[in-house]
Order: structure tokens, then C-alpha cells, then sequence
């Protein structure tokens, strides 16, 4: 117990006197968490539209007219044809061309129908997709106004389902709301993962690692001693982001904070168990740094941060029940959000705390003293 | 005290270690002597458990080094041929370290690094980085002492240390043989050889030859002299492509050149010499050093 005490107290000093990782430890973080949470933002603002009116009619003008009014269009262009047009969408200088062909209005009086056609640049599909949902709705919000000016009475009011839409857990729809929760986590598994990971790594670099191994130090001192310094620091970061999520951000804590901690807890050991896993196996900063590095990234692709992962194939929902940072990310959106108790995230408990030991058993038995 | 029956150790590539034994007697100071790569830091490495043989049984103080290792780590200690203690930690810190890693405490073991840390003292709060080389050697052996162990292997202690230095720390090892510490030391330089009452040469992971330093030289047959002359390097050359040179290496200002027999005359070295017009010609015969004797154990090998 006094080895395992000094042994922290060894790396308190280190750290500490580490200033320039200490500010990164603890500043970087928050940073990231205000930067992300302001910036990843999925919502789809500014749509550079490209007109083509080939009929100048009244009806033509009140449908571009409509778009110009809606706040996420801007008509960037009205072009002669549908060629030029499309040279737009090439330039990148357009997201979305309408294309109004002649006769619209003469079409529409006649035969009571009318085509248009959207052209959507489609390279950044989620993008495209939201666009054209966009535009269809405001055409389809026209040909409702049409329709009720030339038929005073409708006919077809009977018979309809009207939506109302009512957002739980997050009303206004608000981005920040579903991002903070999920990048506090990320952030935990940077500093428990990567900084952890350099950690023995260094030992072995500087050769301390050698002087360390001669002496009586037990497998299970030596892991405790390295685990408790960032999990203590971690837990400080943790707190540091949630008040930053909850004043800064107006987050709403509806859960126990208690069993926010609780779970940050775990997460961080198991973070911290695996940056010691990868220093094990590894010889140098720069193969701990990269093997640190590929968890992370797929870690956080796969998680759900960014994109749900009910949409993933197959293969990649299966593999991400080993990605501890999607079942934490589950948590602290229900907890926060929602107000989850311990009984509705039972599941993700006990997945986090099995990966827990698991990463823990492989890092305590890769530990070698003997080379 | 320590005791090897036929080591070896393969890396990759290269043998490290074949069929190496010797034995160290209590309270010995024993020297492993050898240029780098001869394997000296690997045969350390085997005898503080840091390595496996691959083949071969080693004991420290009658403990096997694979088998008893536990306890092997607290009778002995290591200190590596890099320094190896923390730079961000203070000399104090450090040792204070080192101390409660082993379960003991500086005041506990204060007699035995005394005389050694009363030179440190004066730098007590200053992180180990910033120490000259040859405090951090007095540092390192230091923590390797603090817990008080009964065998001490020193790796190339005096690699990088100035002169002086290197003095002070031989005449700190004398002292603590005379306390009754078994050390192994290394080291490539053979000047250091005779302050070691026993030395072993290691060359290509084999021992060449054991004895005490005077006693090694007696390996050395053929008969010795020193040459010197105005133009050294035409000199050696020649001397090398001389009927009666069996080898011919400079050791500062003279050269040291074995014959291949007794029966070469003086005069008749001194006679090829001045047929090759060398000038200024000192000739003298030599009893051979410890690096004579190396050089010819290794050419003979």
C-alpha cells in the first residue's frame, strides 16, 4: 500500500511538473468541447440555389420568389438554361438547381399539372438529401397555395392526417444538446487513453523502466500506482466539462450526477487500461502514439458521436459492441437528457464494466518485467 | 557469490552470449573487461533478471536467476549503463524513491552511501537532469545502494565520466568491498582493469581469458618491445610487413610490436629499420598490459 502511495505520488510530481502538459491536460479539453460543440453542427444553412426560369411567367416568379424568402436558400444565380446551370453544380458554386421549364403557368391552367425539375449536388449525401427534403417542401407548400386560390372551396379536406410534431428529451432541436454529452466522453478517452499510453512508454524510452523492473514492485502496485493518477485527473476534467456543458451550454441535467460520476469512473479506468495495454506493447512513443491513435479514430467514428449507429451495417454494429465510447455515449445522452436510473442503463453497465476488466487483465498480464 | 555455468544468448541476428562461466567469490571486486558489443550488458541483464538465457544456469548469493528472481531483486543492485533515474525528480526525490520502492528508508541504509552522498548533498533540490555526468553516476549508484544489497552490478559505471570522476568512483568501489559488498563491474577501459582483483576479458560474447589483472598478463608469450620513431605511420607500416612482426599496434606515442620468436635480434630490427630510412629509432623491451594481453587473446581467437 506505501509503494502503491509513492508510486502516485511519484507521478502527481511528474505531472505536475510537466507544465506544458499540464495546461494541455486541462485546457485543450474544454476548448474542444466549446469548439465541437459549436462547430460539428449537421444543420443545413446557406443552400447556394441556381434558378433556371424558362417560362418568366407570374406563377414562375411566385415559386422563385418563395425560395428567396426562405432563410436556408440563397439564389446564387439565375442562368438562361439548363446547361450553364449545371455548369454551376460542376463549379461547386451551387448545391441545388431548379429548373422551371416553359409553359409552367400555361401547363398548370391546361392541364392542371406542371413539372419542375431539382438538380442536387449530391456529393456530400446527407447534405443533398436534407436540400432536396427542403425544396420539395417548399414546392409542395406552393402548390398548396395554387391549389386554394383556384379551387376557393377544396374538396379534398376530408380524409387528411395531420402531423403535429412534438421533440422529447430535446425540444428545440438543438444540436449542442445532443453533442455535449457525447464529446464530454470522447474527451475522457483522449487523456485516458493517449496520455496514458505515452506514459510507460517513456519509462522504457528513458530507461527508468529497466531501474523500475530490478526492484520488488508487484505487477499489481505498479498498474494501480499508474492507473489512479489519471483517473484522478480525469475525473477533474470530467467536472470541468460538465460545468462548462451545463452553464456555458444550458445542457440540462435531468439524471443522478452521482451516477454520472460513477460512470465517468469506470470509462476512465477503462481508458486508462487500455493507453496501459498499448505502452506495453509498445516499444516506442511513436508505435504507442499510432496504435493509440487508430483505437481512437475508430473508436469515435463508429460511436454514434456523429452519426447513429442504428443506420450502420451490420458488421459495424456488431463490432461496436466492443467500442466502450458508444455505450458510454448511450449513457450520458439518456442520463443527461432524460433523466435515465441506473435500472434503464444496466445494459451499458455491465458491457463497460466486462470490456473494463477485460482491458485490464490484458494490460496487467502484457506487463512483463523480464524482457 | 555469483556463480555461471555456460550461459548463451541469441538475439535475432547476432550471439550475444556462448557458453560463458565464471565464478565471483564473496566480497570480490570483479571486472568484466571487453570492448562494446562483447556482451558485457547483456550477461548484467541476465544476472539482475531483466533477460532469459536461452540456455545455461547463473545463481546470485544462491538464487537462480530464473527461478528466484523475487528474491534476487531485493539482494541486488543493478545499475544500468544508461542513467536511468528520473530527470524531472530531484537528487532527494529521487532517492527517496528508490528507497520506498524497495521498501526501506534513506535514514534506514544512511551509513552505506554516506561518504557517497555527502558530495551530493550540496545539490539536493536539483532535478537529476540538470546534474554534471559524474553526480549522476554518484546519483545512480546512490539508488543502486539504498536497500542496502549484498551483490552490486555496475554496468559501465565510468562510461562518459571525466577523468577525475572516474578516479573518485573507483576509489567509492574499493570502499564498499571493503564493507563486504560483491560487485561486478564492466568496462571497455583497460586502464581500469588493475583496480579490480579479478578481471575477466570478453570479446564477441566469449570469455577470452580470468585471472587477476597481473596474473592475465601472464597469457601474454611472446616477447614485447616498444618502438618509436619520427614517422609513425610509415613506421607501422612497415613494421606490419616485417619478417619477424607477428603484430603491431600503436598505444600513444610508441608502438607496441610482438615478435614472432625469441630469437629475433634487436640489432637486426634496428638494422631492417635503418635499410628503410627511419630516423630517430627508440627500441626497448616491454612487459606486456592488460590491453596487450586483450589484443593478442583476440587475435589469437
Amino acid at each position: 500500500m506505501r509503494r502503491i502511495l509513492f508510486l502516485v505520488e511519484k507521478e502527481f510530481k511528474q505531472i505536475l511538473r510537466n507544465r506544458v502538459l499540464l495546461r494541455m491536460m486541462l485546457i485543450t479539453p474544454i476548448l474542444q468541447l466549446i469548439l465541437l460543440s459549436y462547430a460539428a453542427n449537421f444543420e443545413v444553412k446557406d443552400l447556394q440555389i441556381t434558378i433556371v426560369d424558362s417560362d418568366h411567367s407570374t406563377y414562375s416568379r411566385r415559386l422563385v420568389s418563395k425560395f428567396s424568402h426562405i432563410e436556408n436558400f440563397h439564389i446564387s444565380t439565375y442562368e438562361p438554361s439548363y446547361k450553364q446551370a449545371s455548369l454551376q453544380l460542376l463549379k461547386n458554386s451551387s448545391d441545388i438547381v431548379l429548373v422551371i421549364p416553359p409553359h409552367f403557368e400555361r401547363d398548370l391552367y391546361r392541364n392542371n399539372r406542371a413539372e419542375v425539375q431539382l438538380m442536387v449536388n449530391a456529393i456530400d449525401g446527407s447534405k443533398a438529401g436534407i436540400a432536396s427534403g427542403y425544396a420539395a417542401s417548399i414546392i409542395r407548400d406552393f402548390n398548396a397555395e395554387i391549389l386554394t386560390e383556384n379551387f376557393p372551396a377544396p374538396p379534398l379536406q376530408n380524409g387528411q392526417v395531420m402531423i403535429a410534431n412534438q421533440y422529447w428529451y430535446n425540444p428545440q432541436l438543438e444540436y449542442k444538446t445532443f453533442m455535449v454529452p457525447g464529446i464530454l466522453f470522447e474527451l475522457l478517452l483522449l487523456i485516458g487513453g493517449l496520455i496514458a499510453s505515452l506514459n510507460i512508454v517513456r519509462e522504457k524510452e528513458v530507461g527508468t523502466m529497466e531501474q523500475l523492473n530490478v526492484t520488488p514492485i508487484k505487477k499489481y502496485q505498479f498498474i494501480i500506482g499508474k492507473l489512479t493518477p489519471f483517473v484522478i485527473i480525469g475525473l477533474v476534467q470530467f467536472t470541468a466539462g460538465l460545468l462548462v456543458g451545463v452553464f456555458l451550454f444550458g445542457i440540462p441535467l435531468e439524471g443522478s450526477i452521482l451516477l454520472m460520476y460513477m460512470f465517468a469512473l469506470l470509462f476512465l479506468l477503462l481508458c486508462v487500461g487500455l493507453g496501459l495495454f498499448i505502452s506495453n506493447i509498445s516499444q516506442t512513443m511513436q508505435q504507442a502514439m499510432f496504435a493509440a491513435f487508430f483505437c481512437l479514430v475508430l473508436f469515435i467514428l463508429l460511436s454514434g458521436l456523429f452519426a447513429s449507429t442504428e443506420n450502420m451495417p451490420l458488421w459495424a454494429q456488431y463490432l461496436n459492441y466492443l467500442n466502450p465510447l458508444k455505450y458510454i455515449i448511450e449513457v450520458g445522452r439518456n442520463v443527461m437528457l432524460k433523466g435515465s436510473s441506473f435500472y434503464e442503463v444496466q445494459s451499458q453497465f455491465f458491457a463497460l464494466s466486462l470490456l473494463t476488466v477485460l482491458i485490464l487483465s490484458l494490460a496487467m498480464w502484457r506487463y512483463r518485467k523480464t524482457v | 557469490m555469483i556463480a555461471i555455468e555456460v550461459i548463451s544468448k541469441t538475439y535475432a541476428s547476432a550471439r550475444a552470449l556462448q557458453q560463458v562461466s565464471f565464478e565471483v567469490q564473496k566480497g570480490e571486486l570483479f571486472g568484466l573487461i571487453g570492448p562494446d558489443g562483447a556482451g558485457k550488458t547483456t550477461l548484467f541483464k541476465i544476472l539482475v533478471t531483466l533477460l532469459l538465457p536461452d540456455a545455461g544456469k547463473a545463481t546470485v548469493a544462491g538464487f537462480d536467476v530464473v527461478k528466484d528472481y523475487k528474491m534476487l531483486r531485493t539482494i541486488t543492485g543493478y545499475m544500468p549503463g544508461r542513467f536511468s533515474l528520473y530527470q524531472d525528480l530531484t537528487v532527494g526525490e529521487n532517492l527517496q524513491f528508490f528507497a520506498s520502492v524497495f521498501g526501506t528508508s534513506i535514514e534506514a541504509n544512511y551509513a552505506l552511501i554516506a561518504d557517497i552522498y555527502t558530495q551530493l548533498e550540496p545539490f539536493k533540490n536539483r532535478r537529476a537532469g540538470n546534474l554534471s555526468g559524474g553526480m549522476k553516476q554518484k546519483l545512480a549508484l546512490c539508488c543502486a545502494l539504498i536497500h542496502k544489497p549484498e551483490v552490486l552490478f555496475l554496468d559501465e559505471p565510468t562510461t562518459g565520466v571525466d577523468a577525475v570522476s572516474r578516479k573518485e568512483f573507483w576509489e567509492m568501489l574499493g570502499r564498499l568491498k571493503n564493507r563486504g559488498l560483491t560487485i561486478l563491474v564492466s568496462t571497455p577501459y583497460m586502464d581500469e582493469a588493475v583496480l579490480c582483483d579479478r578481471i575477466a576479458l570478453i570479446q564477441n560474447g566469449t570469455i577470452l581469458a580470468i585471472d587477476t589483472p597481473e596474473g592475465i598478463t601472464t597469457h601474454f608469450t611472446k616477447p614485447l618491445l616498444a618502438i618509436r620513431g619520427a614517422d609513425t605511420y610509415r613506421l607501422i607500416k612497415d613494421l606490419r610487413t616485417a619478417p619477424f612482426t607477428h603484430t603491431c599496434y600503436a598505444f600513444g606515442e610508441y608502438l607496441h610490436l610482438t615478435l614472432k620468436s625469441e630469437s629475433v635480434d634487436r640489432t637486426y630490427i634496428e638494422a631492417f629499420l635503418q635499410q628503410k630510412q627511419h630516423r630517430q629509432i627508440e627500441m626497448h623491451p616491454i612487459s606486456p598490459t592488460v590491453e596487450d594481453t586483450f589484443m593478442s587473446l583476440m587475435d589469437r581467437q
